[in-house]
């Protein structure tokens, strides 16, 4: 008995890679969505049709985007509840800029760029004036679509040229929309980034640490202020899209997706407390939010029933593993 | 595996819930947001048309928030489900643009009903009422209740309301015509707001005291009048009436204060809606100057833009108050 206590066996790895990569929280997110992409073929016989799915992807493509960037910021600490403000005020502002005759180049540049400029205010009000970004973009959140509301008021901004249009409607090879290509673009980016290159370790460093990473010589503040000018980006993107598949604005467009797109976040694994999480992880989140919305729509269930879903969904998801590991614990 | 199970069996139970029927014609009422009176009504007088018009199923849905992003995944869902007809009361009248011409694209029949989208996203749109018929409504309620005629008065929302300000020129110009004793002495505006409206109902009583009538087309300056004729005692010397809200206003219809009222009817709007969905599913086409039947509530014309007025605001009073204040 003794013996057996005395004599311990060091792994050469903590884990092997294989068990790691099967018990991971993607591999879960991927059961998740073949359960739900089967439950929906067998549910309704409209699923399964090529026009179908891609539809389906249009639900989702934009808040994607923007859940991209918003991973990125969450797991170094942060967050932007502006997000859907700044589309606002970027379709507002892009609207504006067509009645004085702006062209589609002109129009997606303003949309980019208010979104840039969005985003750098809120970093600068984060990063330079040390204000929690919580409370600076629950005000931006406000400011933001206010000042749209004050442009517009209650009127709406129609009329885009049709070379506009075909970037939230077009398709660039048969069901494949121009929102889906660009959304696989930017997650490949956004994966390089974040996964490969030293900006994404010193992401998950200030995540981490953030007074540990500033004594390792990482410059925390100028990281965090580039996350958020990406988000601003990203809502920048968002916006174009969303108004071009609109055909038109109003200040009240894209209300609550802010919501929408941190639950992707969230349910993509990125820890709410900062320091963990992959963009292969919102792919998947997203991808299961938009199959169990269509596929609920495709049922007709009532959107309240559907918030329900996703609600249990979310919370589920993310139980399951601490669930499991609980148990695993009492066992052992 | 516990959570693959829970999926399944969710989605099995959803599945029984919903289960298509084929071989018939599927009319998706679409509504701005659920859970709201108003389209739980017009819901109930789309079933009935499907009934009376057999084969037919309606398919009642629509957001929960009232967005039209959140309109358009409904939309969508539609689409894929290939309905043979969308009738929709739109929370944006351009956003759902593009993707009504989608569903039209792929064969679906779009119409709007209540709320409308521009007519390049709908074949046609049907309106719960029109100006004039608003116009001789509000006098015929005031008129059908002197039949020795009098004087009434006319309590308005802002000055600058286009669609009061359209409804009582339409009023001053079927007086004349159709009910010669009755005489307008007035017209004030309340901006719907209650303090202000019921100063102005005061003043229109102590101005002119020979006063037989209030006409109030707005929902709130039509509750304030009723309120200041009670408080002064005035029940059955002065009649309140107009547009109104058979919820808020069912206490002076008990009361007195007020003989009849109207509004849109929803049961009507959402059974006119599916005849009219069934008509173009059927193959009738849309175009100005069409006539179509909308089963027991009659039948509509359409003018230059392909809209269509449904009928005169529906009468509440007595008899059935009690009935629509449940509803909305």
């Amino acid at each position: 008995m003794t013996e057996t206590s005395l004599h311990r066996r060091l792994p050469d790895r903590l884990d092997n890679p294989l068990k790691s990569g099967l018990l991971s929280w993607e591999m879960l997110l991927v059961l998740v969505a073949v359960a739900i992409f089967v439950a929906n073929s067998f549910a309704s016989p409209y699923f399964l049709n090529a026009w179908s799915l891609s539809d389906l992807t249009f639900n989702f493509t934009e808040k994607a985007l923007i859940a991209l960037a918003m991973a990125l910021l969450i797991i170094a600490g942060e967050i932007d509840l502006s997000v859907a403000s700044i589309i606002a005020l970027a379709s507002t502002l892009m609207g504006l800029a067509l009645q004085f005759g702006a062209d589609t180049p002109v129009l997606v540049a303003i949309g980019v760029g208010v979104g840039i400029a969005c985003g750098a205010f809120n970093g600068f009000l984060v990063t330079g004036l040390k204000l929690p970004s919580i409370v600076v973009t629950i005000g931006t959140m406000s400011l933001f679509r206010g000042i749209a509301f004050i442009i517009l008021g209650d009127q709406s901004y129609k009329g885009y040229p049709a070379s506009f249009a075909w970037f939230g409607q077009g398709y660039v090879w048969w069901v494949i929309s121009f929102e889906l290509v660009l959304f696989a673009i930017f997650a490949v980016i956004y994966w390089v980034l974040l996964h490969r290159t030293n900006f994404g370790r010193r992401v998950f460093a200030i995540g981490n640490n953030p007074v540990a990473a500033q004594f390792s010589g990482v410059r925390v503040d100028r990281i965090k202020f580039v996350l958020f000018c990406l988000t601003g980006l990203m809502s920048g993107v968002a916006a174009v899209l969303l108004t071009a598949r609109l055909g038109s604005t109003r200040p009240s467009i894209a209300q609550g997706f802010e919501l929408d797109a941190i639950t992707m976040v969230v349910l993509g694994g990125v820890s709410i407390l900062g320091g963990a999480g992959s963009i292969l992880g919102v792919v998947l989140a997203a991808l299961i939010i938009g199959l169990v919305t269509f596929g609920l729509g495709l049922l007709n269930v009532p959107g309240i029933v559907m918030s329900i879903f996703t609600g249990a969904l979310l919370i589920v998801v993310i139980a399951l593993p601490i669930l499991w590991t609980m148990m695993r614990e009492r066992r052992a | 595996m516990k959570l693959l199970k829970l999926l399944a069996a969710t989605t099995a139970v959803a599945a029984m819930l919903a289960s298509p029927a084929f071989a018939q014609t599927r009319i998706a009422l679409v509504v701005k947001s659920l859970g709201n009176g108003f389209f739980d009504a017009a819901n109930k007088g789309a079933q009935e048309a499907a009934k009376e018009l057999g084969d037919v199923e309606v398919i009642y849905t629509g957001p929960t928030t009232a967005t039209a992003e959140a309109q358009i995944e409904v939309v969508n869902s539609l689409i894929a489900q290939q309905v043979d007809a969308i009738a929709i009361s739109a929370n944006d009248p351009d956003a759902l643009v593009p993707v009504l011409k989608r569903a039209m694209d792929r064969g679906i029949k779009v119409i709007s009903w209540d709320s409308g989208v521009a007519p390049e996203g709908r074949m046609l749109h049907l309106n719960p009422s029109d100006v004039n018929l608003i116009g001789e409504t509000i006098v015929k309620l005031a008129a059908d209740y002197l039949p020795e005629g009098g004087d009434v008065a006319i309590l308005s929302a802002a000055s600058t309301a286009t669609n009061q300000n359209a409804w009582i020129e339409a009023a001053k110009k079927v007086i004349p015509e159709k009910y010669p004793n009755i005489n307008l002495v007035a017209t004030v505006y309340g901006d719907d707001d209650s303090v202000k409206s019921t100063e102005e109902a005061r003043g229109l009583i102590s101005a002119y005291p020979d006063l037989k009538a209030i006409i109030a087309p707005t929902t709130v300056g039509v509750v304030a009048a009723a309120q200041v004729v009670t408080d002064q005692d005035l029940i059955g010397k002065i009649n309140v009436t107009g547009l109104a809200l058979p919820s808020e206003f069912k206490q002076f219809i008990d009361n007195g204060a007020s003989q009849a009222v109207a509004l849109w009817n929803p049961i009507d709007l959402g059974y006119s809606a599916v005849y009219l969905a069934n008509a173009l599913v059927d193959g009738e086409e849309a175009k100005p100057g069409a006539t179509f039947s909308i089963g027991k509530v009659g039948e509509v014309t359409l003018d230059d833009t392909n809209s269509a007025a449904m009928a005169a605001p529906f009468q509440f009073d007595k008899s059935n108050i009690e009935e629509f204040s449940k509803i909305y």
